[in-house]
């Protein structure tokens, strides 16, 4: 993801990001970054678990425990809860607040991530295992960037007044939905904080977040700084914790107004129906994909190869709108092929504080096996395993970058999310041929296609079902631009000004008036 | 004039403040306290901790910097090699003298304006994020040198230093992040036109845009000019008023400190029917923004009609109507119909300059304003305690002067004031004429002074026809507790602006502009946004369309 958020403005950095890591603008990271803050975060202070648990962090590099993290469960979120609950009362600091003012808090939460972005940076990479070059070019500028665009919204999300027949004035208030529970994965910790966190406190809404339990620290940091820069007490409390318990008691609490969910098409699925039997709180979810990446026989073929190796194996494959199934068309098929094996095999895996790394280790053991299970399937399936297939070091989660060829729609493979660094690439004939295959997923959450004819472009573009269809590039976001899935890739949209709306109620006021004027 | 009632009276308590030797501490919360309208400096005080924090009090013998053209991101003698002689309104010292633009020197800053606007320049090609990131940088270099700039301002303006600085300086930026914000929130549309076609807009920015402001609000309608231009992606050259041009020349270097590429905002300090006029003639401006009288707006209109039919916007003059009805709070509409005309000497567009009040309450409305208006402490705006400062120049001294005396020969009664104060310096004393009637020229023309008109009335019916009989538009107020005349009122009155119960409540977000000859298009707000953008639909045939 992210590699062209800001080519424009940093040019020279995404060149760095695309090839070698190697230039001098990004500062040595320190291997050992200390870790600050392992507690839970509720009502601005810091506390342990009410069970008084714990649980470890590893740091997938090496499969070490880098310290203990106090565990949430359901005690905890109630806590937490109470706090946003009481952060949100009607007269509470947070409620009176110019919206101007909600702005530029966030923004001096912005400027504050952006003092410690080498710092974070490193934390980032040690608990997650994505390369620090990565974590520190487009990780954390992206998480700047996105809340430095909602901190702007936050005075400029307009309500109408609203010419309705009969003798009465009418207008809309655009109210935040209240307490708001956030669960967010561990494939980008901060980004995802950052992009749940945004709107949420643009609109005026407190949050409960539940970090993933794989990557607790960066979280836990940027909670340090949201009291730093002087948010009210509980209008935002974190808490690490596993799904099944503290996810669990999020999403089925009867005082949590709203819950954002980011993560899997299975979890999501749980969430809704907490949800249902719950108190009905509104659901956004950004899930699963297959994202197909349809490359034509008219497509610059360098630039090709190159989006679609960067569009699957960025951040270790470890991403939701990755391009999971490259649809080749037939007549270029050999040599895109060729050109794709000869550049994963270029791919530099390895000490993710190397600079000159493009590829650190899977988040933890569990990922680790299930994508090695997916490639013997694709063996097992007829697939043919161009190159990669096994794992690439003694110790920590590394897996070679992997490319199956000749793959067919039916298997495993092109079926399933594999998140992971193992590339599917599939041949077609023609235009119609690859969208009806191309949506033939359960899944619909970002795709792409290559192509110099305008008429193809567009005749794709509008035909797929996808929340997401980049041209000519692939993973290019924006915090301008909405995301998020048809199907079961989601619900909602997160990210410009459609993320604001699934963070707003809308009130309609009514006056009669003894007479209307236009 | 971006100050909201309570900012107002915030203001007066922190006057109270300075002469009791209070700190803010005392009564400011801290920040995150939530007050719907917080206290002016918010931002200062953010998560620091500090509880309390002295009043600011102006730099003394403060030392000018800039007095020079700004083009292309340098400082430029004028072709001419004239100067401007500023002077202290206060005391009529002479502050420093400052270049002097003329035509010449305008097309120099065009063409610069013009350079920055190439296809393919930095300014062009920069991301619309950036565009507002330095729009917020530019704010917080603005912060930084708050008090430089407001005691800049209260020098070369005449206004009250900590009115500057609280009011001026905190709109200025508020305006700049506000505006800050919108840069990449512009957004054009996707749209389902018939047949196979896709059609999409793109939000462009307007090109080249002269922008001429006043000397009320210096530094403050510099911000409203140059904020939304830029977000938009605009270029500018802007004309100071020849009164003041400090606070806009500072600005200038912190715009090149900011890291504004060269040539995206030129200032040049000049004459209106000199360096003016070369503006709004210009062929190769593409838009004028304008500030100021209703007479320079009708020529700035018809130069465009004369030139390239280049985009207009005016602000103009007002003489808005205040209506006070007897079931309002009595002392509140007192106090806030008070400073809705005597804030900034009266030098306010928005000024409430005629002021209904209904018959029941009348006689104890203007008793009690003429009990306010009488104590109002004059004297130099750099010092504590001080409420009103001089008129800006000998010019509208005269004026305002010879206005009054029209008041008492056409049958009002002066209730108090009515003269100049203290002998030297453009001071004027607060001014009420009551038993004012429509056709009294103080009734009809845009005073600009510290001279308030009280009239009587009896009806809704009457009262509305009366406000709305005059050629301006701008602002308007009404004091009512009840909803159906609140709603009634506040929906016939032909003005931009409407304050229920409130005066002179504006803020960053909210739309700014006139009915009549008033202005022509909106400031501030979203709505500002669409006087600084060309909309460009582009249509692509395509081979099949589907839903």
């Amino acid at each position: 993801m992210y590699r062209n958020v800001f080519s424009r403005s940093l040019p020279r950095l995404s060149r760095v990001v695309m090839r070698n890591y190697s230039s001098a603008a990004i500062p040595i990271p320190s291997t050992e970054p200390q870790v600050h803050f392992n507690k839970l975060f509720i009502n601005n202070q810091w506390q342990d678990a009410v069970s008084g648990k714990t649980f470890p962090t590893i740091n997938p590099a090496t499969g070490e425990v880098i310290c203990h993290i106090a565990e949430a469960d359901k005690l905890d979120v109630d806590k937490a809860v109470k706090a946003a609950r009481d952060a949100f009362r009607l007269g509470s600091p947070w409620r009176r607040m110019d919206a101007s003012h909600r702005g530029l808090l966030l923004h001096r939460l912005a400027d504050a991530i952006e003092r410690d972005s080498a710092y974070l940076a490193e934390l980032e990479t040690l608990d997650n295992g994505k390369p620090y070059a990565v974590s520190y070019t487009v990780d954390l500028p992206t998480v700047v960037k996105c809340l430095r665009y909602y901190a702007g919204w936050a005075d400029k999300w307009e309500g109408k007044t609203i010419p309705i027949d009969g003798d009465y004035f009418c207008y809309t208030r655009h109210e935040p939905i209240g307490v708001c529970g956030q669960i967010i994965p561990w494939n980008f910790p901060l980004l995802m904080q950052a992009w749940k966190l945004g709107p949420a406190l643009a609109t005026g809404n407190t949050v409960v977040m539940k970090v993933a339990e794989q990557t607790p620290l960066t979280a836990l940091y940027v909670a340090n700084l949201i009291k730093e820069v002087g948010f009210p007490e509980g209008v935002v409390n974190i808490l690490p914790g596993m799904g099944p318990s503290a996810g669990a008691a999020i999403a089925q609490h009867m005082d949590v107004d709203k819950l954002a969910f980011t993560g899997s098409t299975e979890v999501g699925q749980l969430i809704q129906q907490a949800s249902g039997t719950s108190n009905l709180k509104k659901v956004t979810l950004e899930l699963g994909g297959k994202s197909p990446n349809i490359v034509m026989s008219d497509a610059n073929m360098e630039d090709a190869v190159e989006q679609s190796h960067f569009a699957l194996f960025f951040n270790q494959g470890q991403c939701c709108c990755a391009g999971s199934r490259t649809y080749v068309q037939a007549n270029i098929y050999d040599e895109f092929m060729e050109r794709s094996v000869e550049r994963a095999k270029r791919r530099v895996v390895g000490d993710p504080f190397d600079l000159k790394t493009e590829q650190g280790p899977q988040v933890d053991e569990e990922q680790f096996k299930k994508i090695l299970g997916y490639i013997s399937h694709g063996k097992k399936e007829g697939a043919k395993l161009m190159c990669g297939g096994e794992a690439a070091a003694d110790k920590g989660y590394f897996i070679q970058p992997t490319i199956f060829g000749d793959v067919q729609d039916e298997m495993i493979i092109a079926r399933e999310e594999i998140f992971g660094p193992v590339m599917q690439i599939l041949k077609f004939n023609t235009l119609e041929e690859v969208l009806e295959r191309a949506n033939n997923s359960k899944y619909g959450l970002a795709a792409a296609v290559f192509t110099k004819d305008i008429d193809k472009a567009h005749y794709i573009s509008n035909g797929l079902r996808a929340g997401t269809v980049w041209i000519n590039c692939y993973d290019v976001f924006g915090a301008q631009a909405p995301f998020g899935g048809y199907k079961a890739s989601g619900n909602g949209r997160e990210l410009g000004e459609y993320g604001l709306d699934n963070y707003t109620e809308v009130k309609t006021v009514t006056i009669k008036v003894p007479q209307k004027n236009s | 004039m971006p100050v909201n009632a309570v900012g107002i009276s915030q203001i007066a308590e922190e006057k109270e403040a300075a002469m009791t030797s209070r700190s803010i501490g005392d009564y400011q919360k801290p920040s995150g306290n939530g007050h719907s309208h917080q206290g002016p400096n918010q931002s200062q005080n953010h998560g620091d901790g500090q509880e309390t924090r002295a009043l600011p009090a102006p730099i003394p013998d403060l030392s000018i910097q800039y007095t020079k053209l700004f083009i292309n991101n340098e400082w430029h003698e004028s072709l001419s090699g004239r100067k401007i002689p500023v002077h202290n309104p206060a005391t009529g010292e002479l502050l420093c003298e400052a270049e002097e633009a003329d035509a010449e020197d305008v097309d120099k800053a065009v063409r610069s304006a013009r350079a920055a606007f190439q296809i393919g320049s930095p300014w062009r090609s920069m991301d619309a994020s950036d565009r507002g990131h330095l729009l917020n940088r530019l704010a917080d270099l603005v912060e930084r040198d708050q008090l430089l700039l407001a005691t800049l301002e209260a020098l070369d303006s005449g206004k009250v230093f900590l009115m500057a600085f609280f009011v001026d300086l905190m709109a200025t930026i508020k305006t700049l992040r506000y505006y800050g914000g919108w840069a990449d929130k512009i957004h054009g549309k996707s749209i389902p036109i018939d047949g196979d076609y896709f059609t999409y807009t793109r939000h462009e920015p307007i090109g080249v845009c002269g922008q001429i402001i006043p000397w009320n609000f210096p530094v403050m309608m510099f911000a409203w000019k140059i904020a939304p231009a830029l977000c938009c992606g605009n270029t500018v050259v802007i004309k100071p008023a020849e009164q003041t041009p400090l606070t806009a020349l500072h600005m200038a270097s912190l715009i090149k400190e900011a890291g504004f590429p060269p040539g995206v905002v030129n200032v040049v300090p000049g004459f209106g029917p000199t360096a003016g006029a070369a503006i709004a003639h210009h062929m190769d401006v593409d838009k004028v923004a304008f500030t100021g009288s209703t007479a320079v707006g009708k020529l700035i209109q018809k130069a465009a009609g004369d030139t390239n039919l280049k985009r207009v916007t005016l602000e103009l003059g007002g003489k808005n109507p205040i209506i006070v009805f007897a079931d309002c709070d009595l002392e509140y509409a007192v106090e806030q119909a008070h400073s809705g005309l005597f804030f900034n000497q009266g030098q306010c567009c928005l000024a409430g300059s005629r002021l209904f009040v209904e018959e029941p309450i009348y006689e104890e409305f203007v008793r009690r304003s003429v009990e306010k208006a009488r104590s109002k402490v004059l004297g130099n705006p750099l010092l504590p305690g001080v409420d009103q400062g001089p008129q800006i120049d000998v010019k509208h001294f005269d004026k305002i002067m010879e206005l009054i005396e029209s008041g008492k020969r056409e049958g009002a009664t002066l209730e108090c004031g009515g003269a100049a104060w203290n002998q030297q310096g453009l001071f004027i004393q607060p001014t009420v004429f009551s038993d004012v009637t429509d056709n009294m020229r103080i009734a009809k023309e845009e005073i600009f002074g510290p001279v308030q008109q009280i009239m009587c009335f009896r009806s809704v019916q009457e009262v509305v026809q009366r406000a709305n009989a005059t050629h301006y538009g701008l602002a308007a107020g009404v004091f009512t507790n009840d909803i159906d005349k609140a709603l009634t009122v506040s929906s016939i009155l032909q003005a931009g602006m409407v304050w229920v119960n409130c005066y002179n409540a504006m803020s960053a977000q909210c739309p700014f502009g006139g009915f009549k000859m008033s202005g022509n298009g909106r400031e501030m707000g979203e709505y500002a946004l669409q006087e600084y953008t060309e909309v460009k639909a582009i249509t692509i045939k395509i081979s099949q369309k589907n839903s």
